[in-house]
């Protein structure tokens, strides 16, 4: 029991690093109808940020401030350069587009960081284990996590729901065109909703940092989780990409947890340990697929 | 694929003709590496045409397709490391099971459209990722050595010469398969409905069985591709199905230009290609750079992939037909 407990809050932690990274791609597909998939390169930018700038300053808490700022920016120019020209194309032109852009962005940190990995090392403090509920010990960085991004979920929520900003936000996210010919500003929009995604993206990937490697190539499995996220949860709605990541992040954790045993009840140790992780990733995809077949607009659709 | 002479016909003809002799270069010079190099392009060249068929003609823009080079590929190894070592046996098996894939695949994925078709493929194409990492017996997620090519009795695959030549000629039925089956009734029924599917079942077209049958083709053939590839490499992975797979391939055929039955093989020379040029390109350009500025850059040539990822963009944004539709536009003038 205490077992299960601490694997949901495993579930929790990975369900909400994917909500960060499914709020900015939901919000970028669901308002500019971009198919982005070099927003997992911002996640492995934001964690290589984190991980200089950690080491420069000495503080982490620093270094995620400045790499926040600097994931910001590389998001904004990456807009205005070459995300801008693709508004309006098929969604196969922005596929091919931004694999490219995909490409480019592992070669350009292999270029300043080099090919090998980084860490970045964490205090003792923060991996000793702290007692969340009677007998249930958890690390306490991983309940910073948890904490951090339930508070960046909240001030999206705030920013999306209570502000004009986030006024403009959902009208452009159920129709553009109506938003533009009332008078706002849509490049500019379009560019702020970019630069947050990114921003949130790369939150994310600083965030994941310490507890696993920062390393070319990171984005890209879970930018595909992410994808799945949306997908499940409705284009461009930012209540269904939160629901939809916990049920991700905690189907894939629970069940690399605990099929592997279920597994192991018909067929050998050794395949139990590889058919058990296999498994509860096919189960994510089984999810999506059924949610496409029966209810092809999400969960919690943005529109109507 | 018109007889009349034109820039992008002799583009072909050169490019087939340089195909067929890349194995009489290298028995001359004596060294292998280009001709297992152009065997490699010649088998993803198959597979973006088969990609073609179901996205260029058909509209259907499966972001999966790499799962039918994962099922060719494991139904040689599986069946090679169990002893059945005949190709009587593992090829025809490889086709049948692509196909019964894609027709599951199919007719699921193509009830629904857009995106949400690109990510149901993607899905489907993901379970089989997992699954290929599950099956401890044959490698997992490392991988599996094939130790012998599939045996055809008289035929022997395992000539260097004679595999690729089997390729090459295995390409060309191909593309003139895919031909003939685009400008036939049942192609043109499948381009109609990518154009207006609605306006096509109200002619009296079922078009959910005509783009069914169409993907169950495409499957098959990028199947064999599959079976192709294993051969070749003589090694299998989970890898040969990740995602960053089927988005190669989709490069290859829209950088090739969709519009075209050829388009994808001029795609996949040219994304295959592009690996091996562009590094001794970029390095005169760091030499002179180096020399002008004092700022040490040797090493950027091992960084060509930093161009390439921009030139797709280019392609995007410039050159809509891709390479086929740069040739085909020279003949105008």
């Amino acid at each position: 029991m205490l077992y299960f407990i601490e694997q949901c809050l495993n579930g929790v932690q990975l369900g909400m690093l994917l909500f960060l990274l499914a709020a900015g791609l939901t919000l970028i597909f669901g308002i500019m109808d971009l198919v982005n998939l070099a927003h997992g390169s911002l996640y492995m930018i934001g964690a290589y940020f984190a991980a200089s700038f950690t080491a420069e300053t000495g503080s982490f808490v620093v270094g995620i401030g400045l790499a926040l700022l600097a994931t910001l920016l590389v998001g904004i120019v990456l807009e205005i350069i070459a995300i801008r020209p693709l508004y309006g194309r098929d969604h196969l032109d922005h596929v091919l587009a931004t694999f490219g852009l995909l490409i480019f962005f592992n070669e350009l940190v292999r270029l300043f960081w080099g090919p090998e990995g980084r860490t970045i090392p964490l205090s003792s403090e923060m991996l000793t284990a702290v007692q969340v509920l009677p007998g249930v010990y958890y690390p306490l960085y991983r309940l910073i996590i948890i904490l951090a991004t339930l508070t960046v979920a909240a001030l999206l929520y705030f920013v999306v729901m209570r502000t004009r900003l986030g006024m403009l936000i959902r009208a452009g996210a159920s129709n553009r065109e109506v938003v533009g010919a009332l008078g706002v500003n849509i490049k500019l929009l379009y560019t702020l909703v970019f630069g947050l995604g990114a921003a949130l993206a790369g939150f994310a990937g600083m965030i994941q940092a310490p507890i696993s490697y920062v390393q070319i190539g990171m984005g890209e499995n879970i930018l595909i989780l992410a994808f799945v996220v949306i997908i499940i949860g409705g284009i461009g709605s930012i209540r269904g990409a939160f629901v939809a990541a916990l049920m991700v992040g905690l189907i894939d954790t629970i069940g690399r947890a605990f099929l592997p045993d279920l597994v192991r009840l018909f067929v050998s140790y050794s395949a139990g340990s590889s058919a058990g992780p296999a498994l509860s990733s096919m189960i994510i995809y089984a999810l999506m697929a059924a949610v496409l077949i029966f209810r092809p607009e999400g969960l919690f659709p943005a529109k109507k | 694929m018109t007889s009349r002479l034109n820039i992008r016909n002799c583009v072909i003809v050169v490019l087939l003709l340089a195909l067929a002799l890349v194995p009489v270069y290298a028995a001359l010079s004596g060294n292998t590496f280009p001709m297992s190099f152009s065997a490699g392009v010649i088998i993803q060249a198959m597979a973006a045409v088969s990609l073609n068929l179901i996205m260029g003609f058909g509209g259907m823009v499966s972001f999966g397709h790499a799962a039918y080079l994962g099922i060719g590929g494991y139904v040689v190894g599986i069946l090679a490391k169990e002893g059945v070592g005949s190709g009587l046996v593992q090829w025809p098996l490889a086709l049948v099971l692509s196909g019964l894939f894609a027709l599951s695949v199919g007719a699921l994925s193509l009830r629904t459209r857009g995106i949400y078709f690109i990510m149901i493929t993607l899905a489907f194409t993901q379970m089989l990722y997992y699954v290929a990492n599950a099956l401890d017996r044959y490698g997992g997620d490392d991988g599996l050595t094939i130790q012998r090519r599939s045996e055809f009795g008289l035929v022997d695959l395992s000539s260097r010469t004679i595999f690729y030549y089997l390729c090459l000629a295995l390409l060309l039925v191909t593309v003139y398969v895919v031909w003939r089956l685009v400008n036939s009734r049942f192609g043109l029924v499948i381009q109609g409905a990518r154009s207006n599917d609605r306006r096509m079942n109200a002619i009296g077209f079922p078009t959910f069985h005509y783009k069914l049958v169409c993907f169950v083709i495409a499957g098959v053939i990028c199947g064999l591709s599959g079976v192709l590839l294993a051969n070749h490499t003589s090694f299998i992975s989970p890898a040969l199905m990740h995602w960053t797979r089927s988005g190669d391939l989709i490069v290859m055929t829209v950088l090739g230009g969709m519009g075209s039955v050829f388009g994808p093989v001029f795609g996949a020379v040219a994304f295959l290609m592009l690996e091996q040029i562009l590094p001794p390109l970029i390095r005169p350009m760091a030499s002179l750079f180096t020399i002008a500025t004092g700022i040490d850059v040797s090493r950027a040539p091992e960084y060509w992939q930093i161009l390439l990822g921009p030139l797709f963009l280019l392609v995007v944004l410039f050159a809509r037909g891709g390479i086929d539709g740069v040739l085909a536009g020279m003949r105008r003038g």
